[in-house]
């Protein structure tokens, strides 16, 4: 059995490399923090931290692929516009609201599917142009920032579970004692569970799934052991287009309204990508998941949460950021130097 | 006056890619519970007729009578839907998923409609052991197998889905010979269990040892087809090239044992190979190779064979032992080096190896070789075109065009460009990998003639060749390597397949002893 999981270890160096890089530098900073661990700033940073996590599985299942999805950043803008919208009214339209930005994120991520698949253009150049078309529809649904968003949604959303409990007016108003166990744990961290892992984690155990780790591998092997590319590539980027949506989703109901801000969505995209790179994702296609870029995200954010605790000019946080993704890229490239056959360093 | 035990009819089938016919006018049948060798020189039809057959391609004209039934496949799936299952020469795994995701890749054993990995692996491990492949883990990354063992999981996963025609493309060609031997015994108990099997292989000794019945294909025609034992084996060889062939191996120049005493030795002396090590892969090799000799690399699969060709050509690092290039020390540390150092190697696997595929064969053969036909900074065309023309007649490459990407060429001719674009460099020392591998009898002879003409014109070679009569036919000496050391030498009278086996088995101990 340990065996089993040393070698687990083995093959998913990427994996485990980013969650320790990941919990030295979350320990890290609740050490150097003035008021150490405290469920506010847990709370507050989970909540600053969704976004670009669901942006960040939406990247990976292209990237798995062998593709690059530019749009992501864009479908989240997009589909903030229209939460800022349709998310309003009584509690059961303000549902419907939340499933119709689902469905118009998914939508558009299964239109840039048929785009690569039945246009034949690569996903690069393909999703460069929809997102540029995605944006241009963002400024139209909304031209100057706005929307109102309930308070109380936003509230329910963005805290504690026992804040939801009680907003909701369920479990004696958060105070039942089954509760108790679970009552701090930060809501947004809920959502990202059951809306993106629970997700994510089946449809890797699908012939769909497992077949886009397939083609980013070796896509002739894949159409020759009769998978189905096709539909595996459409899914691909539909899955990316509902994950977008979910942060977009998010975006709306964190900020309690909506903005097309396309200056945004370009670098949540860039992020998205340095995100699937430090969680072990393979550019290459075939290697890697949406858990580790999970991680990846919260890497890059716990970065940028070190500017506030040890007042560095926030100016500095662009080449700080940088400079770490291009040390993490670097370790992983250490492993070559271990390469005693050069030749696999080129396969 | 049909067969009941007949599966598969082809009917006036016929394929053509573009204006090129690769297929004319066959007719072509298999029954079940019979192996059905298939013979023909590369280009004569045999991966498209597969191809045909396992729903790859579809006949241009003609017709597929399955069951008795006309069929139309328009993919793999369909056709593997009805038990016909190929095991293509080109590898379908898919190397970053494990073992056992590649086993069952497309009928995966699921559990409320998700793959259920637990399952996955004890199938994995039962379908393992039936191909006596225990030593694979099934959760092991393809990637990292070697080519014979990631040739065994690829019939693993044809077993797997059970067919009734199961299709071997060269199958056996990457094998070690205890993985043939299983290979055959599989085949022996699939027969016993009326499957038909369709077997395509160069290896004349395989389809003799194993099929009940033999086709010879030419052209793209089928040419005769006819049982085991009707007709002799050079009658074959005459029904597959449509001439003679007077002797598969060129002459062997007289052993030099020493007569010329005048000559130092050290001086004909090209590589001299001391106390080699490498990893866990070379223990400790020594050898020399003389100018105008070819030398074997012979033994089992994997005894460090293919290591110490790269370890030569300055691919792998940390390897410690001494190389002596024509008497003064030399040490490989990049390919570019051993190179600029008249070496050449002919690498394990052209396609990725060997050659761009996508480029012509003219930018091909240009690679390592741009500066001999340059003037100052740019490439003179017209030296470029001299010098292609003189490396396509010298290999007699078939193609209509230099400027055809190297992906439009047979197998045999693809080897050649390799070939060539060394040739044009003049190496002194020249490492060969397997360059027979996968190639129809005609190329191979060209090939066998042309590396002992770079002998006679004083080249030194190093062949590594899994093909026991090739190094007996070949090679001036062979050097029979056993678990990273050389355990025999053997030349002369002493070449004979018996001494190669015993040498490679490591036997040697015992006759000596005696």
């Amino acid at each position: 059995m340990l065996s089993r999981l040393a070698s687990a270890i083995g093959r998913n160096w990427g994996f485990t490399g980013a969650l320790l890089l990941f919990a030295a530098l979350f320990i890290g900073y609740h050490m150097l923090h003035p008021r150490g661990f405290s469920t506010a700033v847990f709370i507050q940073n989970a909540n600053e931290s969704v976004v670009i996590g669901f942006l960040a599985m939406a990247q990976t299942v292209p990237v798995l692929m062998r593709g690059l999805d530019l749009s992501v950043g864009a479908v989240m803008t997009l589909t903030n516009t229209i939460a800022s919208h349709v998310v309003t009214g009584t509690p059961v339209q303000m549902i419907g609201g939340m499933v119709l930005t689902l469905v118009a994120g998914t939508g558009f991520g299964l239109m840039n599917g048929l785009i690569v698949v039945y246009g034949r253009i690569q996903p690069i150049i393909a999703t460069l142009a929809t997102g540029a078309v995605a944006s241009g529809m963002a400024l139209l649904i909304r031209p100057s920032p706005g929307g109102d968003i309930s308070s109380d949604l936003n509230w329910a959303l963005t805290n504690a579970i026992f804040d939801f409990a009680e907003t909701l007016g369920f479990a004696e108003g958060g105070n039942a004692a089954w509760l108790q166990p679970i009552a701090n744990i930060p809501v947004p961290l809920v959502i990202m569970f059951v809306f993106g892992i629970c997700v994510w984690v089946p449809f890797k155990r699908t012939v769909t799934g497992r077949t886009v780790y397939a083609v980013g591998s070796a896509e002739g092997a894949a159409y020759m052991s009769g998978l189905p590319v096709s539909r595996a590539k459409i899914a691909a980027f539909t899955l990316a287009g509902y994950f977008a949506g979910c942060a977009g989703l998010y975006l709306a109901i964190q900020t309690s309204s909506g903005n097309a801000d396309i200056n945004q969505a370009g670098a949540y995209t860039l992020n998205s990508i340095a995100a699937v790179v430090l969680g072990g994702t393979s550019l290459l296609g075939g290697v890697g998941g949406a858990i580790g870029s999970l991680i990846g995200a919260g890497i890059l954010r716990t970065i940028s949460f070190y500017f506030r605790i040890l007042s560095i000019d926030p100016l500095m946080q662009s080449l700080i950021e940088g400079l770490v993704l291009l040390a993490a890229v670097s370790i992983g490239a250490l492993r070559t130097f271990r390469v005693k056959n050069t030749l696999e360093l080129f396969r | 006056m049909t067969d009941p035990t007949e599966l598969i009819r082809l009917q006036k089938v016929s394929r053509y890619f573009g204006g090129i016919t690769a297929l004319k006018d066959v007719d072509f049948s298999c029954s079940a519970g019979t192996v059905h060798g298939i013979l023909g020189e590369n280009g004569a039809g045999k991966s498209t007729l597969i191809k045909i057959l396992s729903g790859v391609l579809s006949p241009s004209e003609g017709q597929v009578v399955v069951d008795g039934k006309p069929v139309r496949y328009r993919s793999p799936t369909e056709a593997a839907a009805d038990g016909i299952v190929c095991i293509f020469q080109e590898l379908s795994l898919i190397p970053d998923l494990s073992v056992a995701e590649n086993i069952f890749i497309d009928q995966p054993p699921r559990r409320f409609g998700l793959i259920d990995a637990a399952a996955q692996r004890r199938m994995a491990e039962s379908v393992l052991a039936r191909i006596k492949c225990e030593d694979v883990d099934p959760d092991a990354r393809v990637r990292d197998l070697s080519l014979s063992r990631r040739q065994m999981v690829e019939i693993a996963k044809a077993i797997s889905k059970n067919p009734r025609v199961l299709i071997l493309d060269e199958a056996t060609s990457a094998l070690t010979s205890r993985d043939v031997q299983t290979v055959y015994d599989l085949l022996a108990e699939l027969t016993a269990d009326k499957v038909a099997s369709l077997f395509i292989s160069h290896r004349m000794q395989e389809v003799d040892a194993l099929c009940d019945r033999l086709s010879v294909f030419r052209n793209g025609r089928h040419i005769q087809s006819f049982n085991k034992g009707d007709l002799r084996e050079s009658e074959i060889v005459r029904l597959m090239i449509g001439r003679d062939i007077e002797a598969q191996y060129p002459h062997k120049p007289a052993p030099n044992t020493g007569q010329n005493t005048g000559q130092n030795t050290a001086s004909t002396e090209a590589l001299r190979v001391c106390d080699l090590r490498w990893e866990s892969a070379l223990k400790g090799v020594d050898l020399t190779i003389r100018r105008g000799e070819i030398l074997g690399l012979g033994g089992l699969d994997g005894q460090g064979q293919k290591e110490l060709l790269l370890a030569l050509f300055g691919v792998l690092k940390g390897v410690r032992g001494r190389v002596e290039l024509n008497g003064a020390p030399f040490v490989p540390a990049s390919p570019a080096m051993c190179k600029s150092a008249a070496m050449a190697l002919v690498p394990e696997d052209r396609k990725t190896e060997g050659l761009m595929l996508s480029l012509s064969i003219a930018d091909n053969l240009l690679l390592p070789n741009y500066r001999a036909v340059s003037r100052g900074a740019l490439i003179d065309p017209t030296l470029a075109a001299r010098e292609i023309e003189s490396a396509i007649a010298k290999l007699q490459i078939k193609t209509a065009s230099a400027d055809a990407s190297v992906e439009t060429l047979s197998g045999g001719n693809q080897q050649k460009v390799v070939i060539a674009k060394w040739l044009a460099l003049n190496p002194e020392v020249i490492l060969l990998n397997d360059p027979t591998r996968g190639i129809d009898v005609g190329t191979k002879q060209e090939i066998y003639t042309l590396i002992r003409d770079l002998a006679s014109s004083g080249k030194a070679i190093l062949l590594y060749s899994t093909d026991y009569a090739e190094l007996i036919g070949c090679c001036d000496r062979v050097s029979v390597l056993y678990d990273g050391q050389v355990v025999s030498e053997l030349h002369g009278r002493e070449l004979t397949e018996e001494a190669l086996v015993a040498a490679a088995l490591n036997l040697q101990t015992e006759e000596a002893a005696c």
